[in-house]
């Protein structure tokens, strides 16, 4: 028999009566944790001679991978593009109350700002692991100021600039550091774009076409150097022509590089896109899809005004405009409010709905062999859900770090 | 020999499981005397499992002390391949019972030393006192475990180069590729399985109404022995030849499971499809017993009982 035993005496947790979600489909099998970690019980049974120190009934629950937010600006009255004193209690707030949306991990979203704003932000942003303290932090979004001032959206546009005089060096001083940035949202028209994306990835950064004018050749030249996302497809980017597609042709475009895939973020929170525009895009390129929120700071709160970096907006239900006009700004959806959203939309399948929130973007950010599944080895971020997807508890690193309780909370 | 015929597949997968059932709780396995259990792989055995596990779901059956030791595995598959007899027992048995890993024993046909691993093997069954129940099939060509014909019915665990039939009828499970499928296993002996602890042999008849013939035999040999009971599950028309051989011939060993005529407790439990060879005389003199087999699995015991 084999006799290379492990030397790990660490509780062993045995979820069973489930149905979680591995290899693509929803399977009857038991989640095994240990030590924060999905562990793998044919080798704990033959290799170690182990078994479950705990067990614990799911009541037939869906068990999900973590779902992860790589777009948000805020909630709950916090705002990521506010530099305040007590910025990190800010992250803190926003990253335990995600929680209860299903979020295990997030990348929180800084809109175009001046450079002292970044200044002094980015070096409050901690890349850390999530846990009952709230969702981890995957590293900052960098949502401008590098877009283009025609499709500003809600961007104020006196802090859009260019990177024509230094490219990256440019970049570079804007931000102050990348020590945590993790995607650059930029608009590939700019001259020397090439440049900055080809830096950006050499320091595994994601990079992000989006808040653009560019043409369906210069987003696949972005694509050539190193981009793979698109920011909230449709938003602030030229619309679908059939001669020239834009943006939104990288979903079929036949020039990007073998063994790549790109990859799209969509706000399915019914407002931002038309739902056919949602099924378009989805059925175009499902493996692509990325669900986000891109929820501001009135996410969370009541009706009423809230900042959104340097601008005010007005949140009216589920919509929210720059005050006083018509041009929406972010949302105030929830992530699982999307997922649902998204499987009603489409009428895709529950694996489907779940691994636009938790697979793809795990691939989008390469971080696929510990986050955004249930395998073997991978950390223990999962969610249980009822059969239509509403959380009802969420786990980090296999801990228990939400619950809903009776009243629904 | 006891032969039990059912109707269907489903049915002889519930009576084997019935019995097994049965006969691990009138055993009443406790700390320190456990009920042990030889246990197949394949087609065949799957209907049953899956009623154990429905027993033991229901909680009317605990394999706490139940101490298993399977018949063979493969050399040289990994032994998380999904086709390695360790991925079968895992996924197919022991995820959805309670038994302790400690005493859950299956060749390891990754050893350094192959021939070691079999004597340990044989030692662990000697050592846990042999085996109270040996559950089993047959292959289309009469074998027992990988026993292939042409097999010493006396051998014992060894290291077992597998017949070109059995190389072929496997071939499905890897891709239909020859080159992927494993050549060698280790496999229990004939004589492992022989060894018998007390010698009891029943016919099972199905009463004919006028005539109840029921031979028992009994013969206490008092050989210190290691099987004491012998179920061969045997469903299918594919099985058929080999079933005949097996019971309506000699002992041969060219058609290995035909040792068993030899033993003296054995049950065959098989199918109406699997009789397709049987002379008819054979078929009905066994189901005319058929009162008398299924006092073995009614009343079902339950744990819960106790």
């Amino acid at each position: 028999m084999p006799s290379n035993k492990s030397v790990s005496d660490a509780p062993i947790a045995q979820f069973t009566n489930c149905r979680l979600l591995r290899g693509r489909r929803l399977q009857r099998e038991d989640l095994w944790v240990r030590e924060g970690k999905i562990l793998n019980p044919e080798k704990l049974f033959f290799d170690e001679k182990g078994s479950a120190d705990v067990q614990l009934d799911c009541k037939g629950c869906i068990l999900a991978p973590g779902f992860i937010d790589v777009q948000i600006n805020g909630g709950f009255g916090v705002d990521f593009s506010l530099a305040t004193d007590d910025f990190r209690s800010g992250i803190d707030l926003v990253g335990r109350k995600i929680l209860s949306h299903g979020v295990t991990s997030f990348c929180p979203t800084l809109v175009t700002s001046p450079p002292s704003v970044y200044h002094q932000i980015l070096p409050q942003i901690d890349v850390r692991n999530g846990g009952a303290h709230g969702a981890g932090v995957l590293g900052a979004h960098m949502e401008g100021p590098f877009i283009s001032k025609e499709k500003k959206g809600a961007h104020p546009e006196h802090c859009i600039r260019t990177f024509e005089e230094n490219a990256f060096q440019d970049l570079l001083a804007t931000y102050g550091s990348l020590d945590c940035v993790r995607i650059v949202t930029l608009a590939p028209e700019i001259k020397r774009s090439s440049e900055v994306i080809r830096e950006l990835t050499k320091r595994g950064i994601c990079v992000s076409l989006g808040h653009s004018v560019a043409n369906l050749s210069q987003a696949e030249e972005a694509v050539q150097h190193g981009a793979t996302f698109i920011t909230h497809l449709f938003n602030a980017m030229l619309p679908f022509h059939h001669r020239d597609p834009g943006i939104v042709g990288l979903l079929t475009s036949d020039k990007i590089p073998a063994g790549r895939r790109v990859f799209y973020g969509m706000i399915s929170d019914g407002i931002h896109t038309n739902p056919a525009a949602l099924r378009i895009a989805h059925r175009a390129h499902p493996k692509g899809m990325v669900l986000v929120t891109d929820a501001i700071a009135g996410m969370g709160l009541a009706p009423g005004r809230h900042t959104l970096g340097q601008q005010v907006v007005e949140i009216d239900g589920l919509n929210t405009y720059i005050a006083g006009t018509k041009t929406l700004s972010g949302s105030v959806a929830t992530m699982d409010t999307c997922v649902r959203h998204f499987l009603e939309a489409t009428g895709c399948s529950v694996e489907t709905a779940l691994e636009a929130a938790s697979l793809h973007p795990a691939q989008l950010l390469g971080i696929e062999d510990r986050k955004g599944t249930l395998n073997y080895d991978s950390d223990a971020d999962f969610l249980m859900l009822d059969d239509s997807l509403h959380v009802q508890a969420t786990y980090i690193a296999g801990e228990e770090v939400w619950r809903r309780d009776a009243l629904g909370m | 020999m006891r032969l039990v015929i059912l109707e269907d597949y489903d049915q002889a997968s519930e009576w084997a499981a019935k019995y097994i059932c049965n006969r691990i709780i009138q055993f009443k396995p406790t700390q320190g005397r456990y009920f042990t259990l030889g246990l197949p792989t394949g087609n065949t055995p799957l209907g049953c499992y899956k009623k154990l596990i429905e027993y033991h779901k229901n909680g009317d059956l605990s394999f706490k002390y139940v101490k298993t030791f399977n018949m063979d595995e493969y050399v040289g598959l990994p032994r998380n391949h999904p086709e390695s007899y360790h991925s079968y027992m895992w996924n197919n048995f022991f995820k959805h019972i309670d038994i302790d890993p400690n005493n859950a024993h299956i060749l390891d046909g990754n050893a350094p030393d192959l021939q070691v691993e079999c004597d340990a093997f044989e030692k662990k069954i000697e050592e846990a006192g042999g085996i109270d129940l040996f559950v089993g099939g047959i292959g289309p060509d009469g074998h027992i475990a990988f026993n292939e014909p042409g097999s010493s019915l006396s051998s014992r665990t060894r290291l077992k180069t597998l017949a070109m039939d059995t190389i072929l009828a496997n071939a499905k499970y890897f891709d239909g590729d020859l080159s992927k499928v494993p050549t060698m296993a280790l496999t229990v002996g004939v004589g492992t399985v022989m060894d018998a602890r007390e010698v009891r042999t029943y016919l099972v008849l199905v009463a004919c109404m006028f005539s109840r013939l029921v031979c028992v035999v009994i013969g206490i040999e008092g050989k210190k022995t290691s099987v004491l009971q012998v179920m061969i599950l045997i469903t299918g028309a594919h099985k058929a030849f080999a079933l005949y051989k097996a019971i309506e011939e000699g002992v041969n060993h060219m058609w290995t499971v035909s040792a068993f005529q030899q033993h003296p407790r054995t049950i065959f439990v098989c199918d109406e499809d699997a009789t397709l060879e049987l002379r008819v005389k054979t078929v009905k003199y066994f189901k005319g017993l058929m009162h008398v087999h299924n006092k073995l699995v009614d009343p079902l015991y339950s744990m819960k009982e106790n």
